[in-house]
C-alpha cells in the first residue's frame, strides 16, 4: 500500500509511536512558526486589518462622516492623508472603511457559505430528484453574468446593507454549492457513510457529522478565496454607486468619490484600492498555505 | 526453472533509501545486498513495509516522489546505476530493465490501443519501427495464448479483462526484449483463476527469453512457484536468502518460519447443531442494477444458522458483494425475500426498524475507507453504543474499555486516536469492535483480510473465530480466497455469475466429487509446493482446458 515515505512498519505487535503534545494551542504554535514566509506574511496583513477595523473609533484621528477641513486638501500634519471631495480625513475613512467593507465582506462570505455549503452536502448525501432540482437551479443562476445581475437585483430590491449582503450571499452560494456538492460526492461513496446508513443514522448526522468534517479542508480554503471576491464585488458594486451607500465610508466608493485626483497626479485615490489589494494578497497567501498543509494531510491517509 | 548461474546481472550492495514524511527522513531500506544472475529469478517477500518495492524500484536507479537513494551501490551489467546520469537510466528503462506493476489498469493509458502503448517504448528507444513493432506484440500476444492475437492490440484498456491486461502488460515489458525484468505483485489483484493464467504466461516468458526477474510479492505460494531463489525482507533489511526448495523445506529464522506457518490455522471447534429456525433466510432472490437492466442474482437461495460461518466465494462479479447488500437491505430485490429470525425483514433498509439493523452488522474490505478518518477512535464505537443501546457517560465508558479489551487492544492507547494513526489491522480491529458495540448476532464480512498481510490477516481470523465462540455469532463470510474459507467456513457456498453452484458444509465441498466450477476454483488455488504450478498445469493440459478460464 503506502510502502515509501511511510518506514513505520504496520504490523500489530507494533507499539505506535509516541503521540506529540496535542493541545491546540501548542498545535496551533508549532504550525504557525513552521508556516513557510509568505504565510507569515498574510497571517500579519490579516492580523493588522482585524486590529484596525475593531479599535478605528480609538486609532482614526477624526470621526468617519466628519468634515473637517477644505475639500481635497493636501497631505500635511492635520491630515496625514489629506481630505476628500466634502473635506473628510482620508485616513479617519481609510481606518473606518476596513470595519466596514471587511464587515459586510465577512458577512457575505458566511451567509454564502452556510447556504451554498448546506444545498452542496445536501444535493451530494440524497442524490435524486433533490440533486436535480438545487443544481439545476444553481446552473440557471450561474448562467447570468454575477455583477450585472447582482445590480440588476439591487436597483429592484434597493441599496440597503441587508439586501447587498443577500444577494451577493446568493450568487456567490451558487460556487460555495458547486465545490461543497463536488467534495461530497467523493465522501458520500465511503464505505462508513453506507455504514452509517445501515446504522439507522438520520440526515442531519450523516451530513454534519459524518461528511462535513471530511470536506472542511477544501470548504476552508475556499472561503478564503471567496472572501476577497465577495470584497471585490462590494467595492465594485460601491465603485458604481450601487453598494454601500453614504456617508458610511468603504474603500470601493472611496475610489470613485475622489478620482478626480488622478488627473493631477494625485495618488490619494490609489490608496483605497491598495487597502483592497493588500488584503486580498494576505488572504491568498495564507489559504495557499492552507491548502498546501491540508492536500499534505490527504498524502498520509 | 534453470539452476542458471550465468553471468552477473544486477549487484546490489549496502543499498540504503530514505523517505521523508512527518517532516524528517526515515530509513525505509536499511543496508541490503542483492545479486542476480541472467536468466535468475529471485522472490522478494515480506509484508507491506518491508521496503520489497522501494528496492525493486531501486534496481532501475529510480526512488520514488518522496524518497531517495542515500548510500550503497547499484550494478546494472557492469554499470553504476547510483551516480549514472538521468539520460543515461532512461535509456536503461523500458530497453533493458522493464517492470510490471500491480495494477495494470492503472498503469496502461486508458486513452490510447494497446498494440500503440507496446509499440511506444520499442520506437521511443529506436529497436525498431512501429511495424515491426505491431507484428512482434501479435506474436507475442500469440505467445502468451491471448484470445485472438492479431486483432486484441487494437483494443483500449477498460475493452479487454482484469487477466488479459495484466498478461498484455507483461507482454510490454518484454518489448525490448530486456534483461531484467521487475514484477510488482503482478497478480495479487486477480481471482485465483485468472492469477494461475497470468503466472503461466509470466513463467514461459522468463524461461523463453531466459530473462532475468525480481519477483515482489506478498504471497508465499505464489513466490514458491516463480522464484528460484526467495530473499525475505522485514523493516527493510535481509532476514534471510536461499534457494526456493531449501527455503520452503527449512527456513532457518523464527520470523520466517512464521510466515510459513500462517497458512496453518485452522478453526478448531465444531458448530453448533443447527436450531430449527435458520437466523438468516434468503428465500429465491433475484435482484438487478440499472433499474432491471442488468441481472446479478438469479434465484439465490441459502440459510445461516446461530453461531456457524458461512463462506460464500466466488470471483470478482460473481454477486458476492451484491448478496450482501440484498441481505442489509440496501438493494432490494426484485424477486425474493429475506428473513431473520423466521420473520421476514422489509426489503429496503429505510423501512426496518433500529433493533431490525442492530442485529446485522457489517465489516468492510478496506477498513480505511470504512471508518470516518475524522472521528476519534472512542466516538467510532461510541456511536452504536449510544444510537443503539443508549449507553452515556461511565457505562458507555466501561464498555467502551470492554469491546477494546475483545479486540486486543489497549484502551489508554487508543481510544483518543484517529484511524489515521492505526496501522491496517489495528484498523479493521476497530470495525469489528464498531461491529460488536451494536450486539449483533449476525455480522457480514466482505472480504475482511484480503487486504491485509498474511500474519495480520490470521491475526483477524483468529479474533472473529474466538468471538464467535463466545457470543455465539453467525458471519456471513464473502472471500475469493479459498484458503480463508479452509480456516474458518462451516458452510461453504459457491458462486458463480449471480447464481449458487454448489453449497454444503465444508468437507463436502473440498472432497470430490466438485462442480466444474467448484473444481477450477479449488485447484487454482497455489500451494506451497514449488511443482503444484507445473503439476496442475499438465493435467489441465490432458483434459484440455488451459487457456480458457481467464478469458
Amino acid at each position: 500500500m503506502n510502502e515509501p515515505g511511510n518506514s513505520a512498519p504496520s504490523t500489530d505487535s507494533v507499539p505506535p509511536p509516541p503521540r506529540p503534545s496535542s493541545s491546540a494551542l501548542a498545535v496551533a504554535g508549532r504550525e504557525l512558526w513552521r508556516a513557510p514566509f509568505s504565510a507569515k506574511v498574510g497571517l500579519l496583513i490579516i492580523a493588522t486589518y482585524i486590529f484596525v477595523a475593531l479599535f478605528a473609533p480609538v486609532i482614526a484621528p477624526y470621526g468617519e462622516s466628519e468634515i473637517v477641513g477644505p475639500q481635497f486638501d493636501v497631505w500635511s500634519e492635520d491630515h496625514p492623508l489629506g481630505t476628500d471631495h466634502l473635506g473628510r480625513d482620508m485616513l479617519s475613512r481609510l481606518i473606518y472603511g476596513a470595519r466596514n467593507t471587511v464587515g459586510i465582506a465577512l458577512l457575505t462570505t458566511l451567509f454564502a457559505f452556510l447556504l451554498g455549503g448546506t444545498c452542496g452536502i445536501l444535493a451530494a448525501t440524497l442524490g435524486g430528484w433533490m440533486d436535480q432540482l438545487l443544481s439545476r437551479t444553481v446552473d440557471v443562476l450561474m448562467a447570468i453574468p454575477a455583477l450585472i445581475f447582482a445590480m440588476l437585483l439591487l436597483t429592484i430590491f434597493g441599496t440597503s446593507i441587508i439586501n447587498l449582503i443577500l444577494i451577493i450571499g446568493v450568487l456567490d452560494a451558487t460556487r460555495v454549492f458547486r465545490i461543497a456538492r463536488a467534495v461530497s460526492l467523493n465522501v458520500v461513496v465511503m464505505d462508513f457513510i453506507e455504514s452509517a446508513r445501515l446504522r439507522g443514522e438520520g440526515l442531519a448526522w450523516i451530513t454534519m457529522r459524518e461528511v462535513l468534517p471530511n470536506i472542511m479542508p477544501p470548504l476552508v480554503a475556499e472561503f478564503g478565496l471567496r472572501f476577497c471576491f465577495v470584497f471585490l464585488t462590494i467595492s465594485a458594486l460601491s465603485f458604481l454607486g450601487l453598494g454601500i451607500q453614504p456617508p458610511t465610508a468603504d474603500w470601493g466608493s472611496m475610489v470613485r468619490d475622489t478620482s478626480t485626483l488622478i488627473t493631477y497626479g494625485d495618488i490619494t485615490p490609489l490608496l483605497p484600492a491598495a487597502a483592497i489589494a493588500i488584503l486580498t494578497i494576505g488572504v491568498n497567501f495564507v489559504v495557499d498555505w492552507f491548502l498546501h498543509k491540508t492536500s499534505g494531510l490527504k498524502d498520509e491517509h | 526453472m534453470s539452476e542458471s548461474q550465468g553471468e552477473l546481472l544486477l549487484e546490489m550492495k549496502g543499498l540504503r533509501i530514505e523517505g521523508y514524511s512527518d517532516e524528517q527522513w526515515h530509513q525505509i531500506v536499511k543496508g541490503v545486498d542483492l545479486t542476480l544472475h541472467r536468466g535468475e529469478v529471485l522472490g522478494l517477500i515480506g509484508e507491506s513495509g518491508a521496503g520489497k518495492s522501494t528496492i525493486g524500484i531501486a534496481a532501475m536507479g529510480y526512488a520514488k516522489p518522496g524518497c531517495r537513494i542515500n548510500g550503497g551501490t547499484i550494478k546494472f551489467d557492469g554499470m553504476e546505476l547510483t551516480t549514472m546520469s538521468e539520460s543515461k537510466k532512461r535509456k536503461l528503462r523500458g530497453a533493458r530493465i522493464a517492470y510490471v506493476a500491480q495494477s495494470a489498469a492503472a498503469s496502461f493509458n486508458p486513452a490510447h490501443k494497446l498494440i500503440d502503448q507496446f509499440a511506444e517504448t520499442v520506437v521511443e528507444h529506436g529497436k525498431g519501427s512501429r511495424e515491426q513493432a505491431y507484428a512482434d506484440a501479435k506474436e507475442l500476444y500469440a505467445r502468451i495464448k491471448m484470445p485472438d492475437p492479431d486483432r486484441i492490440g487494437f483494443r483500449y484498456p477498460h475493452q479487454v479483462s482484469g487477466g488479459q491486461l495484466q498478461r498484455a502488460m507483461t507482454a510490454m515489458a518484454l518489448s525490448c526484449r530486456p534483461d531484467l525484468i521487475i514484477f510488482d505483485e503482478p497478480t495479487t489483484a486477480l481471482d485465483v483463476t485468472t492469477q494461475i493464467e497470468v503466472l503461466v504466461t509470466i513463467r514461459d516468458i522468463v524461461e523463453q527469453f531466459n530473462t532475468a526477474a525480481i519477483y515482489i510479492t506478498h504471497d508465499l505460494a505464489v513466490v514458491a512457484q516463480m522464484a528460484d531463489r526467495i530473499m525475505v525482507l522485514r523493516y527493510g533489511e535481509t532476514v534471510e536468502e536461499a534457494d526456493t526448495r531449501k527455503m520452503l523445506s527449512a527456513p532457518e529464522k523464527d520470523y520466517t518460519k512464521s510466515l510459513w506457518a500462517v497458512r496453518s490455522f485452522r478453526k478448531e471447534d465444531e458448530a453448533p447443531a443447527a436450531e430449527p429456525t435458520p437466523l438468516v433466510k434468503v428465500e429465491n432472490v433475484t435482484a438487478t442494477y440499472a433499474r432491471g437492466l442488468v441481472p446479478v442474482l438469479r434465484g439465490v437461495d441459502f440459510e445461516i444458522h446461530r453461531g456457524h460461518t458461512v463462506a460464500v466465494v466466488g470471483e470478482s462479479g460473481s454477486g458476492k458483494s451484491t448478496t450482501a447488500r440484498v441481505i442489509t437491505g440496501l438493494l432490494p430485490p426484485q424477486e425474493g425475500k429475506v428473513y431473520y429470525d423466521g420473520q421476514e425483514l422489509p426489503a429496503d433498509y429505510h423501512k426496518r426498524c433500529k433493533d431490525q439493523l442492530r442485529q446485522a452488522q457489517m465489516i468492510y474490505q478496506m477498513a480505511d475507507t470504512a471508518v470516518n478518518p475524522r472521528h476519534r477512535i472512542r466516538d467510532i464505537i461510541g456511536r452504536p453504543l449510544s444510537f443503539y443501546l443508549g449507553m452515556e457517560g461511565d457505562a458507555r465508558e466501561r464498555r467502551l474499555r470492554e469491546l477494546m479489551e475483545m479486540i486486543e487492544l489497549q484502551p489508554d492507547q487508543f481510544l483518543d486516536r484517529l484511524p489515521g494513526e492505526l496501522s491496517g489491522g489495528q484498523k479493521q480491529r476497530i470495525c469489528i469492535a464498531r461491529a460488536l458495540a451494536a450486539e449483533p448476532t449476525f455480522i457480514i464480512c466482505d472480504e475482511v483480510t484480503s487486504a491485509l498481510d498474511q500474519l495480520v490477516a490470521e491475526g483477524i481470523l483468529r479474533l472473529l473465530d474466538h468471538l464467535q465462540r463466545d457470543l455465539n455469532l453467525a458471519y456471513m463470510f464473502i472471500t475469493h480466497d479459498l484458503a480463508t474459507v479452509r480456516a474458518i467456513a462451516d458452510e461453504v457456498i459457491v458462486m458463480l455469475q449471480g447464481q449458487i453452484v454448489e453449497q454444503g458444509p465444508k468437507d463436502d465441498i473440498f472432497t470430490p466429487p466438485h462442480h466444474e466450477y467448484t473444481d477450477l476454483l479449488l485447484s487454482s488455488v497455489p500451494e506451497m509446493d514449488p511443482d503444484w504450478m507445473d503439476r496442475v498445469v499438465n493435467e489441465r493440459r490432458e483434459k484440455g482446458g488451459l487457456g480458457a478460464a481467464g478469458n
